[in-house]
């Protein structure tokens, strides 16, 4: 058994840290600051395949949330029987096309989906209606997906963490990481504000912050943050039943563009709040909430639900996703540095993704065949290697 | 010409207001209330107005001769139940508002711009949770006194007030005027930490004319009246089944501790806590204002803060009482307006502000809250009260998650995450969870806005 490190205490190094400790591992997770103080902090908790185009993000997908609907009964076993809920709910998505245009290419997108596998129910006017009652009378056409799923983005990264620590993992928080311990080549371990740690291998899975700190380790990595904005109302009777998007949440999540874009993004929690999202733009770490980014979060989310009007905003919180200039994760070992290993660029999916990633890294360490091809999420990969030489 | 936009109408917003105009700016000045006054000057409305207003309010001339020099003042528009609800900073900083009542179906969205803005929005109640404290019969001193100084109603017959800080009297004394009993005044600092207060610079009291006779009126009266005050005492527990009964009181340490085998049970049927105040920090935050150690906005001499253009005055800046409030926020508001903290305009101001400030850090370590309160939570005390979080919940939370920092504690326990999104309990329960990060303060929606309202295209105003 191998020495792991893992640098970010956020949803996917929890999930790491999890599976690689569960192995045997002698795993020790690293955080800057506090566990779940960044991005699994900041979003809504999404467990999707709605949003995913064919290809390899979408078998990450179907695998992770197969490892998400096995995961609370595990927890559930192992942690103590008072630890807080993770609050896994699979309650389902709607995709709601409002044009015709947006209808054909919504329903031409789930039927290729639907050949690898995705359950992608079509809906129309009325069936839309049972689904969603207070849905807007404008929708053309909806497809109806119960693979998605919402979970409590910090309590499962805490519940992840706890289940680490269980199984022998140590968590070192207010540490950040400086340098990489001396070594011949191969990474020997991390230097860090509270000490040198030494390992055989270490696993970044710092988020958005993931480019930073490959650099202190002596590599490079070409993920950038990518600021989403997300409105809580106060509680109120249960109006969304689903994760409801407008169909235009798709093209968002895929676009290279920098500009601000929306795409609705509905849905009520377990707590009784509704969640309303959400925004995309490349504004580095910058942290503010512009007023314009809010009103067009509420335009959007009117269009969907006209019975939210009078539904009032309390909060606003903001989080920075991490992404890759091709929008896949990156997934694997370093060829540079033999040892060094990422687990990040996730973007908006990184909660529903972090449990196929833990899996992958696990099998790869151990040199087991993997479940899913990792070629296409290398470090090594084209599609990453093209940005850094533009960069 | 400069326009100074003025954020708050108590005496740091109304002396802001005053000063800019002096300077030759034009002024806005906004309040979410429906009258000016602040907490501070908080009275009965003008359709009924109270012929005792001067004898209930201390420096009520002062607020009158404010307030009728800006009414009658056509460079300077008063916005009154207009809410900022969000602020953005740059070369001219812009000030979103609401307009109309808070409960009303009709508020209208402004962007208000200025070349610079004064931040008066004053502080919150503090009120530490205790066993019981959710009952009906259970006020904040605050509250109390907005019901006996706005409404003229006592919120009990026979009544304690407890806690820290020289508002414990103010209130006593207001619940006496409108009727009630005072059982008793309990305040939680010792004979110690007030000596260690008030006493190694006592001449510094007597510079401080407003406060000095305003704790003088307190005192008299309070002789007069043959009101009960002990020091080193704190209520530690509210009995009662559908609403307050009784309260245990108990003797204290100079850490907090209650001391055992000294409780007592009062009968009342009403108790006012108040243990100060937490400046309303969330504008401040929201405009990139940086903070100083001890959590309130730090601005210069001329009251300016970190981000050029915006300044801040009165208990945002440090609990300093009415008169650091009105000097404050006349140096605010003529420096806002192209002033210098040297000029001529503004040397008395300074001055007493000096004093003040003086005042306010003996306050500060006379009544300052101590740590061993926590004790008196039972595991099912409430602290967070929108979202119903215990301590035990807090406790057990803060165990079983070791590395978690605030954020991940609140959103796991959902302390703070209510419709008061931590006003009321954000310092308390980072006490009780023992972290001290500033987060609970920041609040970029500063008052709940329909998403209606989000939504409408905002009226943009220069």
């Amino acid at each position: 058994m191998a020495s792991v490190i893992v640098v970010g205490a956020g949803i996917v190094g929890a999930a790491v840290a999890r599976a690689l400790a569960h192995e045997g591992h002698a795993v020790t997770v690293v955080e800057r600051g506090a566990s779940a103080g960044g991005t699994s902090a900041s979003g809504e908790g999404n467990i999707l395949v709605s949003d995913k185009a064919l290809g390899p993000e979408l078998d990450l997908a179907l695998r992770s949330t197969e490892l998400w609907r096995a995961l609370e009964a595990e927890l559930r076993a192992e942690l103590p029987r008072d630890a807080p809920s993770i609050e896994f709910e699979p309650k389902g998505g709607v995709v709601v096309a409002t044009t015709d245009d947006g209808a054909r290419s919504l329903l031409a997108f789930a039927a290729r989906q639907r050949t690898a596998g995705v359950v992608a129910r079509e809906l129309g006017p009325d069936e839309a209606h049972a689904a969603e009652p207070h849905l807007t009378d404008a929708v053309v056409a909806a497809v109806h997906y119960p693979g998605d799923a919402q979970v409590q983005p910090a309590i499962a990264t805490e519940a992840l963490l706890a289940s680490a620590r269980l199984a022998g993992a140590r968590v070192l928080a207010r540490a950040e990481v400086l340098a990489a311990a001396p070594g011949d080549g191969r990474i020997a371990g991390v230097v860090t504000s509270r000490g040198t740690l030494r390992a055989d291998h270490v696993v970044v899975a710092a988020g958005p912050w993931s480019a930073a700190v490959a650099e202190r380790l002596g590599s490079s990595l070409a993920v950038l943050p990518r600021r989403g904005v997300v409105l809580v109302t106060t509680r109120m009777p249960r109006t969304v039943r689903h994760k409801v998007y407008d169909a235009d949440y798709v093209g968002a999540v895929e676009s290279g563009a920098a500009g601000l874009q929306f795409s609705g993004v509905v849905e009520s929690t377990a707590s009784g709040t509704v969640l309303i999202g959400s925004s995309r733009e490349q504004r580095g770490f910058d942290a503010r909430l512009p007023t314009e980014v809010l009103r067009g979060l509420a335009r959007r989310a009117l269009a969907l639900f006209p019975c939210l009007a009078d539904a009032a905003v309390m909060r606003a919180y903001g989080g920075f996703r991490p992404y890759a200039p091709d929008h896949l994760p990156v997934i694997g070992e370093d060829a540079r540095v033999p040892g060094l290993w990422f687990a990040t660029g996730h973007e908006g999916a990184g909660i529903g993704l972090s449990l196929g990633p833990a899996e992958l890294v696990a099998d790869l360490l151990a040199g087991r065949p993997p479940s899913l091809d990792p070629a296409a999420f290398s470090p090594a990969r084209a599609g990453l290697r093209t940005a850094e030489r533009a960069a | 010409m400069t326009r100074v936009l003025v954020i708050g109408a108590g005496p740091a917003g109304l002396a802001a207001a005053v000063a800019a105009r002096d300077r030759g700016a034009e002024v806005v000045l906004v309040d979410a209330s429906d009258a000016e006054g602040g907490q501070f000057w908080r009275h009965l409305p003008a359709q009924r107005a109270g012929r005792r207003e001067s004898r209930l309010h201390h420096g009520w001339s002062r607020f009158t001769a404010l307030r009728e020099r800006l009414r009658a003042d056509p460079g300077c528009e008063i916005l009154l139940e207009t809410g900022v609800w969000a602020i953005e900073p740059g070369e001219r900083p812009v000030v979103h508002v609401l307009r109309g009542p808070a409960d009303g179906g009709s508020r209208s969205r402004r962007a208000l711009t200025a070349d610079a803005v004064v931040i008066a929005t004053g502080a919150y109640d503090r009120t530490l949770p205790f066993p019981g404290w959710q009952l009906p019969g259970v006020y904040s001193g605050g509250a109390a006194q907005a019901l006996a100084k706005g409404e003229r109603v006592a919120v009990g017959r026979r009544v304690v007030v407890a806690g820290a800080g020289p508002f414990l009297l103010p209130v006593a004394a207001s619940l006496s005027g409108v009727g009630a009993e005072v059982a008793g005044v309990f305040e939680a600092s010792g004979s110690r930490a007030l000596a260690a207060g008030w006493l190694p610079r006592p001449w510094e009291l007597t510079r401080v004319p407003g406060k000095a006779a305003e704790l003088a009126g307190y005192a008299v009266g309070q002789l007069r009246r043959r009101i009960p005050y002990r020091v080193g005492w704190g209520v530690i527990e509210a009995l009662g089944a559908a609403r307050v009964e009784a309260i245990t009181v108990a003797r204290l340490d100079d850490d907090w501790w209650p001391r055992p085998g000294t409780e007592r049970t009062l009968e009342v049927d009403a108790v006012c806590v108040s243990h100060g105040f937490t400046p309303r920090l969330e504008l401040a935050l929201a405009a990139g204002c940086a903070l100083g150690a001890d959590r309130f906005v730090a601005v210069d001499a001329a009251q300016a803060t970190s981000v050029p253009g915006v300044y801040a005055a009165g208990e945002l800046t440090g609990i300093g009482g009415a008169d650091a409030a009105l000097s404050e926020g006349a140096i605010a508001g003529h420096c806002a307006a192209g002033g210098h903290p040297d000029d001529r305009a503004v040397r008395r101001a300074v001055s007493a502000r000096r004093t003040a400030s003086r005042f306010a850090a003996r306050l500060e370590r006379a009544h300052a809250v101590h740590s061993g309160w926590t004790s008196w939570l039972s595991d099912d005390t409430i602290v967070c009260r929108c979202e119903e979080v215990t301590a035990g919940m807090l406790r057990e939370v803060r165990a079983a998650t070791p590395d978690a920092g605030l954020r991940s504690l609140r959103l796991t326990t959902r302390a703070g995450l209510g419709p008061c999104q931590g006003r009321m309990c954000g310092r308390a329960v980072e006490e009780v969870l023992g972290t001290s990060e500033a987060s609970m303060d920041r609040r970029p929606i500063a008052l709940p806005v329909r998403v209606g309202e989000l939504a409408d295209r905002e009226t943009d105003e220069t």
